[in-house]
Formats: C-alpha cells, structure tokens, sequence
C-alpha cells in the first residue's frame, strides 16, 4: 500500500509536532497578542491598548530597575562562571581517582533541585545564625547581611548561581579540552612555544566552540532566573532582586494585569531570541580554526 | 627561590582539599543542622556536632503536609512524562532521521525552535490555554507540556542516523515491518542514547519547582519540592532544623543514584550538550 508509506512520517512526527505547535508555538503568539490588550483575566473582554503596555513598562522606575538588575546579575554570573570554571577545567583536566573524585564533587550540585540549593543557602546566609557569617568572623572579618541588605543581595545570588554552576561548566571545558588532537600540541612544544602562548594560541582557538556554546546557554539560562529568588528573596529588599521572570509572574498571578505582565514577557522573549539567534549565528560562522 | 616539586604538590593539594569543602560543606551542614534540636540551630558560634542527635526531625518535617501525597505526585509526573516523551520522540527521532518527506525540514524546524523556547517564558498563555480546558491543578498539567521533547528529538535523530543501511536493508529483505526495525534495530543500538535522555529527563522533572507552582493552586497536584519549599510557611520562618530535614528528602535520592551512576550522570549532561 504505498499509500500508507506516504503518510507514515507523517504519522510518526505528528504528536510530537501538535504537542510543540500547541505548547510552544502558539503560547509564542498568544503571548504577543495578550500583550497588545489589557485584561484582568476575570472580565470576559480582552480590551485591546496597542503599545500601551509597553508604555507602560518602560516608564516604570519599578521595571527599569529589573532590567537592570537581571542585566547585572546575568552578566556577573556568566562571566563569573566562566572565567572560574575555565580556570578549574586546566587545573582539574588530569587522569587520577582524586581528580575524578573532585570533578564528581563540583559537580553535584548541577543535578540538585534549585529548591534545595536555595533552601540551604538562605541557611547559610543567615544573618544571625548563619555559617557563611561564622567563617568570616574567624577570619576577623565583619558579619555581612547578604540577603537581606539590598547592596549585596543581588551579589549573594549570583554566589549561588556560580556555586551550582561551575562544576557542569568545568566538565563541559574538559570535554572540549579533551577533544583537543594531541599532535597540535606535540608540535608547539617542538617549536618551543612557552605555556601562555600555547594557551593562548592553540587552546583558547580550539576551545572556542565550547567557549561559545557555554556562554550562550548561560546567558539564556541566567535571565530565565527563578527559583532562588522566589524562595530566598521574592525580589527584595526594595526591589533589589526583582528580576524579569519573577516579575512576570507577580504581574500575572498577583496582581492579575495579564496584558502587562504578557508585554514584560515579550521583552523576554526578544532578549532570548536575539540570544539564540547570535548563537546560530556564531556557529555557522564555525568560531574556531580547522 | 625556585618552586620545587613538593611545594607544587603540596598547594595543589591544598587547593583541592579547599574545592571539595567548598562543594560539600553546604550538604555536610543541610545534614548537621537536621540533626539537631532547635535551640541548637540558634547558637552562635555554630556547632558542628549536635550534642543530642533528633531522628525526628524527618519525621516532622514529613508529618507536616501531605508528603506521601507529593512524593506520590512528584514520582508519576517524572514517570508520566518519560514514558510519554518515549512513546513520541521515538517515532520522530526514527522518521526524522530515515524518511525523506514534504516538509520534513519545516518540521525539523519547528522542533528546533521548540528547543530554544524554555518554560520560563510561556507559561502565563499556556497557564490561561490549560485554565480554558479545566486542566489546572491536575497532573495532566504537569505532564502534557513535556509528553514531547525536542531536545530528545535531536539526540535520538543522531543515534538512529549512525546506523548502517545495509543492517536495514537486510531486514527489509526479510520482510520486517518498520515497527520490527525500530524495536529490534534502532532501540537496541540507541541504548547509551535512551538512558542518557532518560536520566536527563528524569531529574529536571524531579527537581522542578517552577512549573508545579504556575500550574497548581490546591494540593491536588502539588509536588515534593513545592511541599518541601512551604515547610517554611509552616514553621513561621526559623525552623531550619525542620526545614533541612525536609530538604533531605529531596537531595538524598538523587545523590544516592548520583553515586551510583556518576559517570553515566556525567556523561549525560555533559556529552549531550556538547555534541
């Protein structure tokens, strides 16, 4: 029956591809269209308001300041991130259980639930009774307010994102270390080129694909920021930790402005979207030499 | 001076004593403290040791809520959705990679933009698309978002694209039917793939806190992190001790099956993303 074989693929990816178009694709839309109304969720008429949300937002001091603070806090945590986990990738890149042991260590806390990450480093950061407070007093130094002081609460989150992050990072380099042929550094030790030229020259180039991908997806992953400020610090103190997601989620399901919190969405989405689109971008332009 | 050897040795050796401290003392205190009796958490300098061990504080961090409830949840979400998400990208992953067809590359397409579109972005139309059908506070809703993934998708169109022709057109020969190919061929040569995808799957959807808090508003459908996370308001905000004996349940399981299946777990997160 080839009528049959026609329509076989067909078959095989539909589920796939309606389960995409209604969960994924349209919500894509719906988004920018609930952005364009105003709507309580409860009145049965969408009234529709044009750029008016968007107005809206970009004239709140309240949602500048979390542009900003997602702006700062992405940036700090990736470059922090990266630049540690590089450093920790060329120290740990070696054969031997211990350094298989620690490589296990630092990466644990990737595959632990952001709720118990979070839980536990509200712990640690207690003022009163916290660890964190405890080792600096050892060392003579002043107890900090971490969380709860709005200079350093954005800060004390991005220790936590650094903290659960680097390890999965570190073991992304090594790999891309790994994958590094040996000839092209047999042949730079016959030239007699020096470590930080080697470095420098031959594995940052080679590196740079995973160097790319890492800072990427960290990116991305770094605006979408949820779970630790929901539990640890629900945007405060003052607003110093509001951050683009969380506040799309107070909009929409407590202060119920469906078309403005949607309209925060869309700026998500554009930053995300421009995000991907550099990356593919960079790929195709196939960032390192060979 | 110049540096010997045994210095070398003997401060890489500190700065590794120094990392796994840094990564373990969080979980090493998560345990002290769930230990320990409450007025013991309110002492400054802390101890380290609590002088009188309380087993219970598990047991009332567990008594608190309806935890067997949100284990019970949290373990047919995570199941649910790997067994919808096998039973969809299979068939994909297998058409995608072996079948040339109209539209096939707008498909692919589709799903690979799905890759790029996280949760934290669509959840407010699909919160208002999922209130529409009454499904709110169900586990369905937990479950349909995920019962496909592009990211699966893309790992098992690479595995069944390395398998040779010829194996196939040798059982074409002996008549076996697509079905037969898939189950005896594709699935057994995939394996690393699957387990990897499996593993992968399974412990986001373990862990996730953001989407059951979207999605669920009674107990109905409420999972063990969002359980674990409101052990807080319970206990008015100071009873750390419960608290990370709470924690414990949901850090313990996965650790366990992280030393078990270190390597595998690695290899997983690691190598997927990066091919």
């Amino acid at each position: 029956m080839p009528w049959l074989q026609r329509i076989r693929p067909y078959m095989m990816v539909s589920p796939s591809i309606l389960i995409f178009t209604v969960f994924y694709i349209y919500p894509i839309f719906y988004m920018i269209y609930l952005s364009l109304h105003s709507w309580d969720f409860i009145s049965p008429e969408k009234e529709f308001v044009g750029f008016g949300n968007f107005n809206d937002l970009f004239a709140s001091k309240e949602f500048r300041q979390v542009l900003w603070n997602s702006l700062n806090y992405t940036l700090l945590t990736v470059s922090l991130t990266t630049a540690l986990s590089l450093l920790l990738a060329l120290w740990l890149n070696k054969k031997g259980w211990i350094y298989g042991f620690v490589q296990g260590a630092i990466f644990s806390p990737h595959i632990i639930s952001l709720v118990s990450v979070s839980l536990v480093w509200m712990w640690l950061m207690d003022p009163q009774y916290g660890l964190l407070n405890w080792i600096l007093q050892l060392f003579g130094l002043q107890k900090l307010e971490w969380l709860s002081n709005p200079k350093s609460s954005l800060l004390s989150l991005v220790i936590v994102a650094v903290w659960k992050g680097i390890g999965f990072n570190a073991l992304v380099f090594i790999a891309g270390l790994q994958s590094i042929p040996k000839d092209v550094y047999e042949a730079a030790d016959l030239d007699e080129s020096n470590r930080w030229r080697t470095f420098y020259k031959i594995t940052v180039p080679m590196l740079s694909p995973t160097l790319f991908f890492l800072i990427i997806i960290n990116l991305i992953g770094s605006f979408q920021v949820f779970e630790t400020i929901a539990i640890m610090t629900r945007g405060g103190p003052v607003n110093s930790t509001n951050t683009l997601v969380f506040y799309i989620f107070e909009y929409g399901f407590r202060f119920f402005k469906i078309g403005y919190a949607s309209a925060a969405g869309v700026v998500l989405l554009i930053v995300v979207g421009l995000l991907t689109l550099l990356y593919f971008k960079l790929l195709s332009r196939k960032v390192h030499y060979r | 001076m110049p540096i010997t050897k045994p210095f070398v040795r003997t401060v890489n050796a500190l700065g590794l004593i120094i990392l796994i401290v840094i990564f373990a003392l969080p979980f090493v205190w998560m345990v002290s403290t769930s230990l320990k009796s409450f007025p013991e958490t309110v002492i400054f300098p802390p101890k380290w040791i609590p002088r009188e061990i309380r087993w219970d504080n598990s047991a009332k961090a567990w008594g608190s809520g309806p935890f067997l409830h949100y284990f019970i949840n949290s373990v047919l979400v995570s199941i649910g959705i790997l067994i919808m998400q096998f039973s969809t990208i299979i068939f994909a992953a297998y058409a995608f990679a072996r079948y040339r067809f109209k539209g096939d590359q707008a498909l692919f397409g589709i799903t690979m933009i799905t890759l790029m579109i996280p949760s934290q972005l669509i959840f407010l139309p699909v919160y208002l698309l999922l209130s529409k059908w009454g499904l709110l506070n169900s586990l369905l809703a937990l479950i349909l978002p995920f019962s496909s993934s592009a990211f699966g998708i893309f790992l098992l169109r690479q595995a069944f694209k390395q398998v040779q022709e010829e194996l196939l057109e040798a059982a074409r020969l002996d008549d076996a039917t697509e079905w037969k190919i898939i189950y005896k061929i594709m699935l057994p040569m995939a394996r690393p793939t699957l387990i990897t995808f499996a593993l992968f799957s399974f412990i986001a959807h373990w862990n996730d806190y953001f989407w059951p808090l979207v999605m669920t508003t009674t107990e109905a459908a409420r999972t063990l992190p969002i359980g674990i996370s409101r052990i807080r308001e319970v206990d008015g905000g100071t009873a750390w001790h419960i608290l990370m004996a709470g924690n414990l349940i949901l850090v313990v399981p996965i650790l366990i099956v992280f030393f078990f299946a270190q390597r595998q777990i690695i290899q997983a997160f690691v190598y997927s993303g990066v091919k």
